[in-house]
């Protein structure tokens, strides 16, 4: 590596430069952990270490009092569900199709899958919310949350060029014995792209699971929203009257961070930093 | 060990290798070789279709047209009125605030996203230790909600909070988030440093791509480690940083949790508000969807303009 070259001067820096960073990028979730078990909230210098005078998880009690975060996290847990299914079922279909499988409209397609990625969502609201909760009726419904991001288009370009990278022998000799192609995708094609899928999984469960502005516009009622949602409507109008506001802020926060974060580092091995770039490549 | 993974992006294109044969084919099946393949990609069409072909130009229809919200099932009139929903937007001095204020959120946040995400890829890059640790660590801003950070955000740069704590006599009157100069830059930061580890992913698998001779051979012309990056990796990197230009460009405009949560609402007085916002306040909140739909017209036109530049300046001529 070139690294040899470098000089003790300019390896330090480097160091540095990724040291600070990963205290810019950490110290916030540390803080937001500290401030959520805070009596009284401490925000001094001293605050930010741990007093074991001022903690409590006093925070927890109150924000669940507040909005019930198991309700949340459910509705969270379905509307993400919904997008998963969505994207695996169908997502898988096409990525197989666009791969491995010559048909007219294939180009179309997949021409179709990376232009989705641009087509800015602020546009979409508008008609999106005349024709979801209005025309349908889908407002205070899992389906109108689910709806828009039914199918992520990443995760199709992402299976597709998975997909790409199998041998087409492998199908053609399958093909020869008479396998149907559902079984090919079954069988052969899916088992052999299984970290790709973890990544897939991941990506698609960071967008229904954080998403904020849609479900707060198709969900009024307060006992279907999903925990951004309940939390962000906690930040905007109740906190104010809360005896510790930052307290039970950051506890809900918390509660709706943990999930992800857990779930990346556990599965972190698998993600790869390439899927992405080659996903809004193309 | 992932890294060696590099874009296996072009390595079977589809339609390669299509021969007269295929050609011949196609004239007994009018749907391809596997017309299996239409089917299979049937469900995901008709979302297209349903979620963002349809909704684009009923939106851009909506815009022209004098739309307001009826009981479903009921037949109203929407009559044609021209431009009249884009004169009504932006005769309003606030959605000019707003476009003005993304402007200010885009100038500050684009530089600094390109600057420190492809700083610290490169310093990321060559290293052997932590590397797993670090890269997990700047990524897990981007993967968390918005609405979670917000709320520590709000705890560090609130009047005394840790911030200003430590700024001590430096600390700015008002405080960020409740200042008419700081509201707007605060929140540019925010999402700049919410978003980097994305960037920091796509910056280390475009340096995957430059190859290890040029750094080699810039190092036999005397070249440091400065020159090198100037010269090697920078121009290396063009096409992920356009890339990067276009993805932080349209993410700025799509702005809308960060000035409704951190700011409430856009506050003081819409120095933060962004379009999306007024979207919001305008078309649902005040019922007004097709001034809404026009401001909308109007942001997308502007961020293709935004990005048509950033293409022909930053794109080379490849």
């Amino acid at each position: 590596m070139h690294d040899v070259r470098m000089s003790r001067g300019a390896r330090t820096l480097r160091a540095v430069v990724l040291a600070l960073g990963a205290v810019a990028f950490l110290f916030p979730f540390y803080y937001m952990v500290i401030g959520s078990l805070q009596a009284k909230p401490d925000p001094t210098i001293a605050g930010a270490f741990p007093n074991p005078a001022n903690i409590t998880g006093e925070n927890y009690a109150q924000i669940n009092d507040r909005i019930n975060l198991f309700q949340g996290l459910l509705n969270s847990g379905i509307f993400t569900a919904g997008v998963l299914i969505g994207t695996m079922v169908f997502g898988l279909l096409v990525g197989y199709a666009l791969a491995q499988l010559q048909w007219r409209g294939r180009g179309v397609t997949f021409a179709l899958a990376l232009l989705v990625q641009v087509v800015p969502f602020q546009l979409l609201i508008i008609p999106l919310y005349v024709l979801i909760a209005r025309d349908y009726g889908l407002a205070d419904n899992y389906l109108g949350m689910i709806l828009p991001f039914f199918i992520n288009s990443t995760a199709v370009i992402i299976f597709r060029q998975y997909f790409l990278q199998l041998p087409r022998e492998l199908f053609d000799a399958a093909r020869i014995d008479g396998a149907s192609e559902l079984k090919l995708l079954w069988r052969i094609a899916i088992p052999l792209v299984r970290p790709a899928l973890i990544t897939v999984v991941l990506l698609t469960f960071i967008g229904p699971w954080n998403e904020f502005l849609w479900p707060f516009l198709v969900t009024k009622e307060t006992s279907l929203q999903p925990l951004a949602v309940s939390l962000a409507n906690y930040i905007s109008n109740v906190a104010s009257s809360a005896s510790n506001p930052f307290g039970a802020t950051l506890a809900g926060a918390v509660v709706l961070a943990a999930p992800v974060v857990v779930l990346f580092i556990v599965f972190q091995r698998y993600f790869i930093s390439t899927d992405i770039g080659s996903g809004v490549k193309g | 060990m992932t890294d060696t993974l590099t874009a296996p992006v072009a390595s079977r294109p589809p339609g390669a290798g299509k021969s007269s044969g295929d050609r011949h084919g196609r004239k007994r099946r009018p749907l391809g070789r596997n017309p299996l393949g239409l089917l299979f990609s049937a469900p995901y069409l008709l979302f297209v279709l349903a979620i963002f072909a349809y909704p684009l130009i009923y939106s851009v229809w909506i815009s022209f047209h004098d739309f307001f919200f009826a009981a479903p099932g009921a037949q109203v009139d929407r009559p044609f009125v021209g431009f009249a929903n884009f004169v009504t937007a932006f005769s309003d001095p606030a959605v000019i605030r707003s476009f003005g204020n993304v402007g200010i959120f885009l100038l500050i946040n684009v530089p600094l996203t390109v600057v420190l995400s492809l700083l610290l890829a490169t310093a990321l890059n060559r290293i052997t230790h932590f590397r797993g640790f670090l890269r997990v660590s700047y990524y897990i801003p981007y993967l968390t909600a918005s609405v979670a950070v917000v709320a520590v955000w709000l705890f560090l740069f609130n009047g005394n909070g840790l911030v200003n704590q430590i700024l001590g006599p430096l600390a700015p009157k008002p405080s960020w988030l409740i200042s008419e100069q700081w509201a707007m830059p605060t929140i540019a930061l925010f999402v700049t440093w919410k978003q980097l580890g994305f960037y920091i992913l796509l910056y280390l698998a475009a340096l995957q791509a430059v190859p290890k001779e040029l750094y080699e051979s810039a190092a036999t012309d005397g070249a440091g480690g400065f020159r090198s990056f100037m010269s090697v990796t920078v121009p290396g990197v063009r096409p992920a940083t356009v890339l990067v230009l276009l993805v932080s460009t349209v993410t700025g405009a799509n702005l809308f949790t960060e000035p409704y949560l951190l700011t409430g609402g856009g506050g003081p007085n819409g120095a933060s508000a962004s379009p999306v916002l007024i979207m919001y306040q305008e078309g649902l909140q005040q019922g007004h969807p097709d001034v809404a739909a026009a401001i909308g017209v109007v942001l997308v036109i502007v961020v293709l303009g935004i990005a048509w530049l950033q293409n022909r300046f930053a794109g080379g001529r490849d």
